[in-house]
């Protein structure tokens, strides 16, 4: 079993949203960076886990970034994974990333590819059907659980007011959400294994960018809370009725 | 260039997501002088002609069992059969479950720009450029496409349903090559006569302050008299005192219903990640000084036990409920 699975580089959860240059660029000054969440606690570590039940299993790790992606790629080699990729280019246009993705895909052949849910910082949720389209591979989005059952996955989605159970055999594309694994930290032995395990770097293959990003916008700061004391919450339901007009 | 539709569907009954998708793919025709055309997938028991009500003329119906549950990739196949026949050069999707599936595969069929989580028209003044929600709601990018075929997949509850007149849909059966699918849905576990969270007007939310599961009682009550789906913080998930699919924030679902009520929850960023896009925010926390009240409308300083039964009690009276 080969299993590919897709790591982004996102800002911490915590960081000051703010941009730069004309409002063109986010502003990376004391910026905190992690694995994608939905990367590193539910793709990742599910990847993990199904090595854990089968030693005959490889994780290889794929980052599309620069150089500085090179500790977060490191951090999720000290996690778990057995060799990563980095496609040494930009990150901006969804399909230009799915394409490099892709093609790491072709080359390893691969049973099973893990992305996260989606990046906290770029909100696409696009990679993973992308890729699927790319490799001619069925994609489950938005997954919640996943079993294999030899050449079979059970996976569980996420579908509107509840979920769906599905069947698929492999290959196959899965973004990953919560209750897909349980988080776990790196230890020690983790750390110092992940200095010695393979980093390739790739050039991108030749693809076009669809999209470009023009500029940021911060939302509107809010006026400011209304408080309604304790004792009167009637007044609240009043504004909401009739100031607000929500219900 | 027609501007095509994407009309969700769940067992049988069009999304509320749809009826918004519908709405904006109709004004940005009318933005460009073209026209509007709706394409909808498997077995349909609503009435797909009202749907002209919302500005929609044409709707294509590819009604093959093979197309009642979902496979993304078979449903983008279908798609882009239709996509090709009405040469569409724009098709919108709502950013749900189905548009977060099925969009991201056809970007890559027709080699098409896809924007996902617009929250806005599109601007085409110079080129075509979408704002779309960006840092889980923290900010907005505008994103310019630049492909001669464009996707968009629009936010839910982020563009008003639009009625522009009593017209009925014309129907069209599309004779679609439809593969066979390879995701095989087993099992559809739905929470039953709820509203769900994704699709709520309004969410009443509980947190951790609210001291364990058998306190709900109060606000599920509150949820029901609202008519609002109930939601929650990632700790109370965590703790199992409410299921996993109830927790918002930036590692759970994000929503932006109309109003969200937050009851003892502290206003974490992560947590407010995921909420703050809502209308109007109402927070009641008996910590002045939680973080939630600099992102609310409307605020209580208090105890929730005693303030929520009195609002519940409010809510009775003003609906004229029991
Ligand atoms: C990477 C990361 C991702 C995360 N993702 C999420 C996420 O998606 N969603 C999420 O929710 N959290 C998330 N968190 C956790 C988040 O940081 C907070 O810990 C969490 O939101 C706190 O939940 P809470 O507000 O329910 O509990 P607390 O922080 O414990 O707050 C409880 C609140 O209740 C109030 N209270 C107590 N008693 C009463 C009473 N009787 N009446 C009224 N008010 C009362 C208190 O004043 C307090 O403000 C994430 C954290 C990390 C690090
Ligand atoms: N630059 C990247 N390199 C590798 N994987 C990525 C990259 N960007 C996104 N992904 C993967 O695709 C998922 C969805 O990303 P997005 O479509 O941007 O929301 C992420 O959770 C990652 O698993």
């Amino acid at each position: 079993m080969k299993i590919l699975v897709c790591i982004s580089k996102s800002p911490d959860t915590t960081a000051k949203i703010a941009f730069t240059d004309n409002s063109t660029k986010f502003a990376t000054d004391g910026v905190q960076w992690i694995i994608n969440p939905y990367d590193e606690w539910y793709a990742l570590v599910r990847a993990i886990e199904l090595k854990e039940k089968d030693s005959a299993t490889t994780i290889h790790l794929v980052t599309v970034g620069t150089a500085d992606a090179e500790p977060i790629i490191r951090k999720a080699l000290a996690l778990g994974g057995d060799e990563a990729i980095r496609i040494n280019a930009d990150s901006n246009d969804s399909y230009f990333i799915a394409t490099q993705i892709a093609e790491v895909a072709k080359q390893g052949g691969y049973d099973l590819l893990f992305t996260g849910k989606e990046t906290i910082d770029f909100n696409g949720s696009s990679i993973g059907g992308m890729v699927a389209e790319c490799l001619d591979m069925p994609y489950i989005a938005l997954a919640i659980k996943f079993d294999l059952e030899g050449n079979k996955a059970n996976v569980t989605r996420e579908i509107e007011g509840g979920e769906e159970v599905c069947e698929v055999n492999l290959p196959v594309v899965i973004s990953c959400q919560k209750g897909m694994a349980e988080a776990r930290i790196p230890n020690m032995r983790g750390i110092m294994a992940a200095r010695t395990k393979p980093l390739k770097v790739l050039e991108p293959v030749a693809a076009d960018q669809l999209t470009a990003i023009v500029n940021f916008e911060l939302p509107p700061a809010k006026a400011g809370v209304k408080l309604i004391p304790a004792d009167n919450p009637a007044e609240l339901v009043r504004l909401l009725h009739e100031e607000a007009k929500v219900f | 260039m027609p501007v095509l539709i994407f009309i969700d569907q769940s067992e049988g009954h069009i999304k509320k997501a749809s009826l918004e998708a519908i709405s904006y793919g109709v004004a940005v025709a009318k933005q460009s002088g073209d026209t509007a055309e709706g394409i909808i997938l498997g077995k349909v028991t609503d009435d797909i002609t009202a749907l002209g009500k919302y500005g929609l003329l044409k709707i294509h119906h590819i009604d093959n069992e093979a197309l009642n549950h979902l496979d993304a990739q078979v449903f983008t196949h279908v798609i882009a059969q239709v996509v090709e026949v009405v040469k569409a050069k724009l098709v919108i999707f709502s950013n749900n479950v189905d548009g977060k599936s099925i969009a991201p595969r056809l970007s890559v069929t027709l080699k098409a720009g896809l924007v996902s989580g617009a929250v806005a028209l599109p601007d085409i003044s110079n080129g075509f450029v979408v704002k779309k929600s960006v840092f889980s709601g923290k900010a907005f990018a505008n994103i310019a496409i630049n492909s001669d075929i464009k996707i968009i997949a629009l936010n839910p509850n982020s563009y008003e349903v639009a009625v522009a007149g009593d017209a009925k849909a014309e129907v069209l059966l599309f004779n679609a090559q439809v593969a066979a699918a390879k995701v095989k849905v087993t099992n559809v576990n739905k929470v039953k006569g709820d509203v769900p969270l994704s699709e709520a007007d309004i969410v009443v939310s509980g947190g951790r302050g609210l001291k364990g599961p058998e306190n709900w009682g109060m606000i599920e009550e509150l949820a029901r008299v609202l008519g609002a789906a109930t939601a929650c913080s990632r700790p109370v998930a965590d703790a199992h005192w409410r299921p996993h699919h109830e927790h918002v924030g930036q590692t759970g679902l994000a929503i932006a219903p109309n109003l969200y009520i937050a009851i003892g929850i502290s206003g974490a960023i992560q947590h407010l990640a995921g909420v703050n896009r809502s209308k109007t925010i109402v927070v009641i926390n008996k910590d002045p000084e939680a973080p939630f009240f600099k992102a609310a409308d409307y605020g209580i300083v208090g105890d929730a036990f005693e303030i929520v039964p009195k609002i519940i009690e409010e809510v009775k009276k003003v609906k004229g409920v029991a």
